[in-house]
């Protein structure tokens, strides 16, 4: 009896020391989210204020906040109101969708190499765009052909996979591989329509591809902000079925979750993010592939913290990302798509450097 | 009855693994089934939680009906994923979390099929209850992939237990251990069925851990079972000989009664 007194006892307090930890594991969540909102406020206010038009923090602000009760009427706010805001709004919202897709991607395909763009994504949408830009329609019809044809193209491959899935099971790999299938197949028909366009088309299709958000208008804002907030909504619904499938597709079937329809339905909704952000910016890389695993590494792979998590720090990065491209070979504006990659490359190395143990 | 299989029949492609196979399952006994690779004890376990579903036949579960207050035989095929996870907790042979999850977060995972998408002070109860039961309490916040295979095999365990089953189903659980671990992981699962009231099916390699642990053995031939009933009755030289190809001598060991089995050699395939 003493023996079992003893655990009894010890357990207990052993308990509280773990419920103690746990909560402090807890806090390193909600602080990293913290830490990137207030992060993503001061780039944001820097951002305000570099560019051709000199404007200070503080002049900054104050347009702000009289542009909430009248129209931008003096060159400073209407820089500011239409110029700077919108770009960085697109910033912000681009960079939560894109590194939320991600972390979804990687964890329904249990992958670390996954991205929003690892099913085809971002080939077709391109091709969709290429095909506006290159049959002159989009000069004709308008911006936004261009921005249909490439939200209509880049959720074909989404669909091919799913119907294949209905012949093959959809696992990780059947899908990975359909992606990468999808993914050659839209870069060989870009290849074909560009060797039959004018250079000027060419080089406006090219320029659309890299990825940028300079086009980014106000009118934009609303389409894009309504489908991030209607698919983040609905993948942080599914986020602990995603913690489940983490584990393993059997183990997930175990605890009662029916793991090829939560599959499908995450890669439904996280290519609708996707295609929803660079239909509007053109395809810009690495965040989504950078962001879940610099969370990763810093709070652990609980998918109800790393969901919001690696959104503001995408959007941080982003953002930061975009400042930078628009300040450092000034006054030439570099297309942010250009910055994350080159940028996103050698961090990704790093962090491949540092990672202690197989995963982070 | 806890659990009835009649008649199951299933193949991949087509290739027949399983070939009318028909069991029980009794309140709190422990059922080892033993048999040669590829013979199908994994495609049964995995058949009687919906892992697969088996071309013929049926698995029929006891399940308690709250509206008519006693006991109904349901099919499982009828119940819904949720509905099954409550009854019946699955333990793989390894684990494929590629990501990092922490042995609490994973054991968290079993409250799934009870609680929503917020999990409650309840539910951290049960986890530091799991814990302390299965005796990992100073892993707890430790990543699961850094775990040992004994360790990790613990957290299965309770991460299944923390489901509240009535049936633990377990695919091999210590191919992967050495001895204590494997002495260990026996104990604690026989000790959890007896305190818990739970039925366990353990499917598993080593003759002797099998003989040691079971209530009643079931002896698996290609697809078909073999041989059932108390270790004693189906663990003999001429069901070994016949079933897996190997002369063995099987003593009575003299501590638990258990029949005790040591290999000798394989016999050539012209013996047989």
């Amino acid at each position: 009896m003493t023996a079992s007194y003893e655990t009894l006892t010890g357990g207990l307090t052993k308990s509280d020391e773990i419920k103690a930890e746990y909560k402090k594991f807890l806090g390193r969540k909600l602080l990293l989210i913290l830490f990137s909102l207030v992060a993503i406020t001061l780039i944001g206010a820097v951002a305000a204020t570099l560019g051709a038009y000199p404007i200070t923090i503080i002049e900054v602000y104050s347009i702000l906040f009289r542009g909430l009760f009248h129209y931008p009427e003096t060159t400073a706010e209407i820089v500011v109101w239409n110029l700077r805001l919108p770009r960085i709004i697109m910033a912000i919202l681009a960079g939560i969708g894109l590194a939320i897709a991600g972390t979804m991607m990687q964890g329904i395909l249990r992958n670390p190499l996954a991205s929003p763009f690892t099913l085809g994504i971002s080939s077709a949408a391109g091709f969709g765009a290429a095909l506006a830009i290159l049959t002159g329609l989009g000069i004709f019809v308008g911006e936004y052909l261009v921005i249909a044809n490439a939200f209509f193209f880049s959720l074909i491959p989404t669909f091919v996979i799913l119907g294949f899935t209905r012949y093959k099971r959809a696992t990780p790999e059947t899908m990975i591989l359909a992606g990468i299938a999808m993914s050659f197949i839209f870069s060989a028909a870009i290849s074909l329509l560009m060797f039959f366009a004018e250079p000027e088309a060419v080089k406006e299709a090219y320029f659309w591809m890299v990825g940028s958000l300079g086009r980014a208008l106000w009118e934009d804002i609303a389409p894009v902000f309504t489908i991030l907030l209607v698919c983040v909504s609905l993948l942080m619904w599914k986020s602990w079925d995603l913690n489940v499938i983490g584990a393993g597709d059997e183990i997930a079937q175990s605890l009662g979750v029916n793991v090829e329809q939560s599959r499908k339905s995450i890669m439904i909704i996280a290519s609708l993010l996707t295609a929803g952000i660079i239909s509007f910016t053109g395809t810009i890389g690495f965040i989504g592939l950078v962001s879940p695993h610099i969370c990763r590494m810093l709070i652990g792979g609980d998918n109800r913290f790393l969901i919001p998590a690696s959104g503001v720090v995408g959007a941080a990065l982003l953002l930061a990302a975009d400042t930078l491209a628009r300040t450092v070979m000034a006054p030439i504006i570099l297309p942010v798509g250009i910055l994350t990659t080159t940028m996103g490359g050698p961090l990704f190395l790093y962090l491949l450097l540092r990672r202690t143990k197989e995963f982070w | 009855m806890r659990l009835r299989v009649k008649d199951v029949e299933f193949s991949y492609r087509s290739v027949r693994v399983l070939n009318g196979v028909s069991m029980e399952l009794a309140e709190s006994e422990m059922l080892g089934i033993v048999g040669p690779n590829g013979t199908g004890k994994s495609t049964l376990i995995r058949c009687l939680n919906r892992i697969l579903s088996p071309q013929k036949g049926t698995v029929l579960l006891d399940v308690w009906d709250i509206k008519k207050i006693r006991l109904i035989v349901q099919d499982i095929k009828k119940m819904s994923l949720m509905e099954l996870a409550r009854k019946i907790g699955y333990i793989p042979q390894t684990t494929s979390q590629v990501f990092p999850a922490t042995v609490f977060d994973t054991i968290l995972m079993g409250r799934r099929p009870h609680v929503g998408w917020r999990s409650s002070e309840k539910d951290t109860e049960k986890v530091l209850e799991m814990l302390r039961l299965l005796n990992i309490e100073e892993f707890a916040m430790r990543d699961i992939n850094e775990l040992s295979g004994g360790q990790q095999q613990k957290v299965f365990i309770a991460r299944a237990l923390t489901q509240e089953p009535d049936i633990l189903l377990l695919d091999e659980p210590t191919s992967n251990l050495d001895i204590r671990h494997q002495l260990e992981v026996m104990d604690i699962i026989k000790n959890i069925i007896r305190k818990k009231g739970i039925s366990a099916i353990v499917a598993i390699h080593d003759l002797n851990l099998a003989a040691r642990y079971s209530d009643r053995v079931l002896m698996m031939n290609s697809g078909k079972i073999f041989a059932a009933g108390n270790p004693s009755s189906v663990l003999t030289p001429a069901n070994i000989r016949d079933v897996y190809g190997v002369e063995a001598d099987v003593t009575n060991n003299s501590d638990n009664g258990r029949p005790y089995i040591v290999p000798i050699r394989a016999v050539r395939e012209d013996e047989r």
